[in-house]
């Protein structure tokens, strides 16, 4: 069989189960909703509490699932294709923890400022995750031809240990309100109420999934060692720094809408390699498709498991995580 | 080398011994002071501070938590730290006969009941909880009578509150203590329990989420849509309030869900004020503001 034919019906088969997730998703809820009121045009929709519950709650989240989902399982494929090691993820240079102070800072110093419909917290975040990005990309650019992924690696690890440190000082001056805001924004949380933040992050979504498509080939030939690569014609300090920019971008807009959701970026790549093979043509896509459609799934429980209460879908997702990566870590290769 | 692995762990084991025995020798089980004999006092917990005051042992107070702010002679008191971060050096060094800690503080209580001082633990819990602790507090300190006096007082007061609003309709309240800023991400609202649900049922309001047995529910915009309050309460403390120039937008935040009763007829409420969301010996104020702001014509 052929790639082409490879990549269609890998496309084909988790594109449908990304779509199926995302048309049922909405259905369901802490709350019984009617069907036929929520598509009811003759009740104004101001008026309409099932519909709102729809379009306002439920769609924009599952929305938020399928976006965060897929930013982050495809960024952990770059990732982990760019330092060629199987335990990178999203977060593993720095980019959520930078993230993550600038939301905790936004959040502890009660910033209120809104840009086209975006709240400080989200602003501040991606803020953050810029800044970090910016750090890790200088430092490891600073003594070589290229990147140098020993020391990407080394500046993210010690600027997420570096950005925790602030955290924890940023905390010291939060009430006692604002440490239990920031301990739910750790954990993540799709609840968006509103378009604004997936419109926002769309464009930085869109070049980062149009460099990832251009990146599959040249991280095939990276997986061969930097030295295999660039004697086949690969320019690899090229193919580095697009794979670091545009994984990051993600990240950062991943980011900005749910919190660093842990585990999307390192299981899904993983499952799927598993099923289509170490393709980064396919596994590229379908990371992303299948980790929308994971996260729409986890948010699902999230809000049903312990209705009426919702519980944010960070939890559920390291729950499923966790003991699935002890597994793949045990597992025979 | 065994032998070597050996004798370390038997010298190991020496040390620990010795260690052991000379905490159990500083560990003198101090005579339980009580009453008037207590002379200085630390309090870890605003609100436990206001009580404190209020019974007449205010002025025995030497040292308070970093949050607290009322009475304003406190902010004179040196600051101690508070719930997660008790600074132990400074505590001891202020030389106490009591400390009011939180209940949580495990740690702490060990450390000071070590070298005998006399701790009072306190919890947040319900209205009620309120008046029994004052009396707890008074009788602890040697002011029994003022104690029950203020105790009283306050119970009288609320009990005002409840007849007057008794006959009134019960608007259906969500009560909200902490989201992000222009947006309702990150929300917190009253649950079932605690004394801010307590206050809200008392000032004649039906708390939305009064079937969620917690204090604090993390409300997704579907519970808040579904909840359909009548009033939306905002409460945070005095230093917690929006700028003023912020509330217009505060308020556009809810604009999204038009369904919901009080964004449609506009009964969007913001209290802030330490005497709603500290429950202390003014709770009957706070829940005096949250019935005018349910019933401005009965309360005014």
């Amino acid at each position: 069989m052929t790639v082409q034919r490879r990549f269609l019906r890998t496309v084909a088969g988790f594109g449908a189960l990304a779509i199926g997730t995302i048309v049922l998703a909405p259905l369901v809820g802490s709350t019984a909703i009617s069907l036929r009121r929520v598509f009811d045009r003759s009740i104004p929709f101001a008026d309409n509490t099932d519909a709102q519950i729809f379009f306002v709650a439920r769609l924009p989240r599952t929305l938020a699932g399928a976006m965060v989902g897929a930013l982050f399982a495809a960024s952990g494929v770059i990732f982990q294709g760019l330092l060629r090691n199987p335990l990178a993820t999203p977060f593993t240079l720095g980019v959520s923890a930078g993230a993550a102070l600038g939301a905790i800072v936004a959040i502890t110093f009660n910033w209120s400022i809104a840009l086209f419909g975006i709240s400080a917290v989200p602003l501040a975040a991606f803020a953050g995750s810029v800044a970090a990005v910016g750090i890790v990309y200088a430092l490891a650019q600073a003594r070589h031809r290229g990147l140098s992924t020993t020391v990407l690696l080394l500046a993210g690890v010690t600027m997420n240990a570096f950005f925790s440190a602030m955290i924890l000082f940023v905390q010291y001056f939060a009430s006692f309100a604002d440490v239990g805001r920031t301990l739910r924004w750790l954990m993540g949380d799709l609840d968006v109420s509103s378009y604004e933040p997936l419109v926002a992050a769309l464009p930085a979504s869109m070049v980062a999934f149009a460099v990832f498509a251009w990146l599959a080939r040249p991280l095939n030939l990276l997986s061969l060692g930097p030295d295999s690569a660039e004697s086949r014609g690969l320019d690899v300090a090229r193919a580095q720094r697009g794979a670091f920019l545009s994984a990051s971008l993600a990240t950062g807009a991943a980011v900005s809408i749910g919190g660093p959701i842990g585990f999307v970026g390192i299981i899904i790549p993983h499952l799927v390699r598993l099923l289509v093979g170490p393709d980064h043509r396919l596994v590229l896509p379908a990371a992303a498709l299948f980790g929308a459609a994971f996260l729409v799934v986890c948010d699902l429980v999230a809000r049903t498991i312990l209705a009426p209460i919702e519980l944010p879908v960070g939890v559920i997702t390291a729950l499923i995580g966790g003991p699935f990566f002890l597994w793949l870590l045990i597992r025979k290769p | 080398m065994r032998r070597a692995i050996r004798a370390s762990v038997a010298l190991w084991l020496f040390v620990a011994a010795g260690l052991i025995q000379v905490s159990a020798r500083t560990n003198h089980s101090a005579a339980q002071l009580s009453g008037h004999q207590i002379r200085r006092i630390i309090s870890l917990v605003p609100a436990a501070t206001e009580m404190l005051f209020a019974v007449g042992a205010g002025p025995r107070v030497v040292g308070v938590s970093s949050y607290d702010t009322y009475p304003p002679v406190v902010k004179t008191l040196p600051s101690v730290g508070a719930l997660i971060d008790p600074n132990v050096e400074r505590i001891l060094s202020l030389k106490p006969d009591l400390v009011v800690i939180y209940g949580s503080q495990t740690d702490l209580k060990q450390q000071l009941t070590r070298v005998g001082i006399s701790v009072f633990e306190y919890r947040h819990a319900g209205l009620a909880d309120v008046t029994q602790t004052i009396r707890a507090i008074g009788e602890r300190t040697g002011d029994k009578t003022e104690a029950d006096r203020v105790a009283a007082g306050i119970e009288r007061d609320l009990e005002d509150i409840r007849v007057r609003a008794r006959p009134l309709p019960k608007p259906r309240t969500l009560l909200v203590f902490g989201r992000e800023s222009r947006s309702l991400r990150g929300l917190y609202a009253s649950g079932g329990l605690g004394f801010l649900n307590d206050m809200l049922e008392a000032a004649g309001g039906a708390n939305v989420f009064t079937g969620i047995k917690l204090e604090a529910v993390q409300a997704s915009t579907e519970q808040v849509l579904a909840a359909r309050p009548d009033v939306i309460l905002e409460t945070r403390s005095t230093s917690g309030a929006f700028p003023a120039g912020e509330r217009g937008a505060e308020i556009d935040a809810w604009k999204s869900l038009a369904s919901v009763p009080a964004v449609r007829n506009g009964r969007i409420v913001f209290l802030f004020d330490d005497r709603i969301v500290v429950p202390g010996p003014r709770v009957a104020e706070g829940t005096l503001l949250i019935a005018t702001a349910l019933h401005p014509d009965a309360f005014r």
